[in-house]
């Protein structure tokens, strides 16, 4: 398996990277749209977010740094993320909790293939039906992004990257 | 050490009683009678140090431990605590180095945990240092006894446990070399932090029984369903255990009948090639849960192959660590398949997420019930193998293992 997420973008100025503030935008709001749809607990609108032959990957920063494959959640179609709505919906039994997703300012270039790539920092806190509020996970975005053609916008590819290897009793709803 | 004053229940390892999640005293107990104590700890797969002069650490219950492999490419460990004022050796998790040089105040190590320098021990100038008769190693670092088996190292710092063989039993060794059958390649590894304690998740590995009643994903598909050809093998000594099934379904009709959740009609996956299963170990069994006493779990869900091992940091906080891994022979597609699978397993896991929380559903309740008892009767009160998971016996095989290690 390889990834093309993953590497580093340039720490070029904004106006050498040759991304518009239309492109800019457009990311900003799919992401913004992307957290919205989880936290709201629409699971089923998710795998849109995704192109049909998408991959989808929560990994850590520790298993990216020794080149391990291994994802938490490893998805290479859209169907798989539908798959897992599905198990999440109705087959898994975990407590009832919901997520608040917090965001930063996407780093962001052009890509391979006509696609926009943008790194985005992220921290998740995860509340439980109990009222307990806890800081889940902080990680980062590494995204391949579609945004032109009647398919987009969407993601081509999605590298969750936690920064901790850690998780907290488990992983339900995804980030 | 006033240890253990707590009576068991006069019914044996057919009941629990409750106190053993929530007794402070006990868990301190337990760290010295069970984890330093005659007993094997699972630390690392041989695979975690693949050169010489290498380092990772690990830990017994909740004594750190660094695991080496010296310039001579022999294992070594020993306990991660300098001799002088009791730091860290080693820091972060893994590492080369030729010595281990505590932090704090430059004490020198070789990789067999041998105390080589001390600085400044003459002083500097004529001044300071040491008095010649001191002994700097008076309180060096405890060293473990190793031994591995089919590339897992696993460690004692009692010189009365029995040879490692011994101590698994025969039928546990064939189970680990069956599923260890070449040289390993780890593909990643996490941590799931549990808020239970460490007993708890030991107790929901060795439970046959909830397998395929709480994981409605794993019987929906017909991974695991307790009418699949399967059984329990228990060791001797009741501490160690495998639980096994054919892939093969045998179509039983029990769980649509008693009108089980589980068992929801028409629930298909529209990806299923994260099931796709290759048999490669030849004998048609897809699932084969190994554990050996105190915390080490063998884990081949079809072709997801994990190791995993519990950090016992508190009475109530235990990490569960897993390394997943394949073979160096794996071509592409087996490592893909491998990797897919893997979304059955970890804390996001389709048939493994329930496990992370369950220990602690049974914590939160039971703390205000130390006196209560839990019947642990499915299958009978004895300890002996079956050719059934519909039954406890794996349970209360642990616990007869527990009590004599903790003498009641």
């Amino acid at each position: 398996m390889s990834s093309k997420g993953g590497g580093p973008l340039s720490r070029d100025a904004p106006a050498q990277t040759g991304v518009d503030i239309e492109t800019t935008f457009a990311v900003q709001h799919l992401l913004a749209r992307y957290i919205q749809a989880l936290d709201d607990d629409r699971l089923e609108a998710w795998p849109e977010f995704f192109t049909e032959s998408c991959r989808y990957l929560v990994t850590t920063a520790d298993n990216l740094a020794q080149g391990m494959p291994l994802g938490l959640i490893y998805a290479t179609s859209r169907a798989m993320l539908r798959d897992r709505v599905r198990s999440l919906r109705d087959a898994n039994v975990y407590e009832a909790q919901r997520y608040r997703h917090v965001i930063a300012a996407p780093v962001i270039e052009r890509g391979d293939g006509g696609l926009i790539r943008a790194q985005t920092g992220f921290m998740v806190a995860r509340i439980m039906h109990t009222g307990e509020t806890m800081l889940f996970v902080t990680g980062r975005y590494d995204d391949r992004i579609l945004l032109a053609g009647p398919d987009a916008p969407r993601f081509v590819e999605k590298l969750v990257v936690l920064d901790s290897r850690v998780i907290d009793t488990l992983l339900a709803i995804p980030i | 050490m006033a240890l253990v004053t707590r009576q068991w229940p006069a019914e044996g390892v057919a009941r629990v009683p409750y106190w053993v999640y929530s007794d402070r005293g006990l868990f301190q107990d337990e760290q010295a009678l069970v984890f330093r104590g005659p007993t094997w700890n699972f630390l690392c797969l041989e695979a975690e140090l693949p050169k010489p002069n290498s380092y990772r650490t690990s830990a017994l219950g909740a004594m750190p431990v660094v695991v080496t492999r010296d310039s001579e490419g022999r294992l070594n460990a020993f306990e991660n605590r300098c001799a002088h004022r009791g730091s860290l050796l080693c820091i972060n998790e893994r590492g080369e180095a030729r010595d281990i040089v505590c932090v704090y105040h430059n004490w020198s190590y070789d990789l067999a945990g041998n105390l080589t320098a001390v600085a400044f021990r003459k002083g500097m100038g004529g001044r300071g240092g040491m008095p010649t008769d001191a002994r700097p190693d008076e309180n060096p670092p405890r060293k473990l006894k190793i031994e591995t088996i089919g590339g897992l190292v696993f460690g004692t710092l009692d010189a009365k446990a029995p040879p490692l063989e011994t101590y698994l039993g025969p039928d546990i060794v064939k189970g680990i070399r069956r599923v260890m059958r070449a040289p390993v390649r780890v593909l990643g590894s996490y941590s799931q932090m549990l808020t239970s304690n460490w007993k708890l998740y030991m107790e929901n590995v060795k439970d046959s029984y909830h397998a395929s009643l709480l994981h409605t994903f794993f019987t929906t598909f017909r991974l695991n369903r307790l009418s699949q050809k399967g059984g329990l093998v228990i060791s001797e000594t009741g501490g160690n255990h495998i639980s096994y099934s054919f892939a093969a379904d045998t179509g039983g009709k029990e769980y649509e009948q008693a009108g089980m959740r589980a068992a929801q009609e028409g629930f298909g996956l529209e990806a299923p090639e994260v099931l796709h299963h290759v048999d490669e170990y030849g004998d048609g069994i897809g699932l084969q849960i190994l554990s050996v006493f105190p915390t080490f779990v063998l884990q081949q869900t079809r072709n997801s192959l994990a190791v995993r091992r519990l950090v016992t940091h508190d009475l109530e906080k235990t990490e569960l660590v897993w390394t997943i891994f394949g073979f160096a022979d794996d071509d592409a597609a087996m490592t893909e398949r491998r990797l897919s699978q893997a979304n059955l397993i970890g804390p996001a896991g389709y048939i493994s997420m329930e496990d992370g929380a369950a220990p602690g559903f049974v914590q939160r309740a039971v703390n205000s019930a130390a006196d209560v008892l839990s019947v642990v009767e499915m299958g009978g009160r004895g300890i002996a193998s079956d050719d059934t998971r519909v039954t406890e016996a794996a349970v209360r095989g642990f616990w007869t293992f527990y009590r004599a290690r903790m003498g009641f």
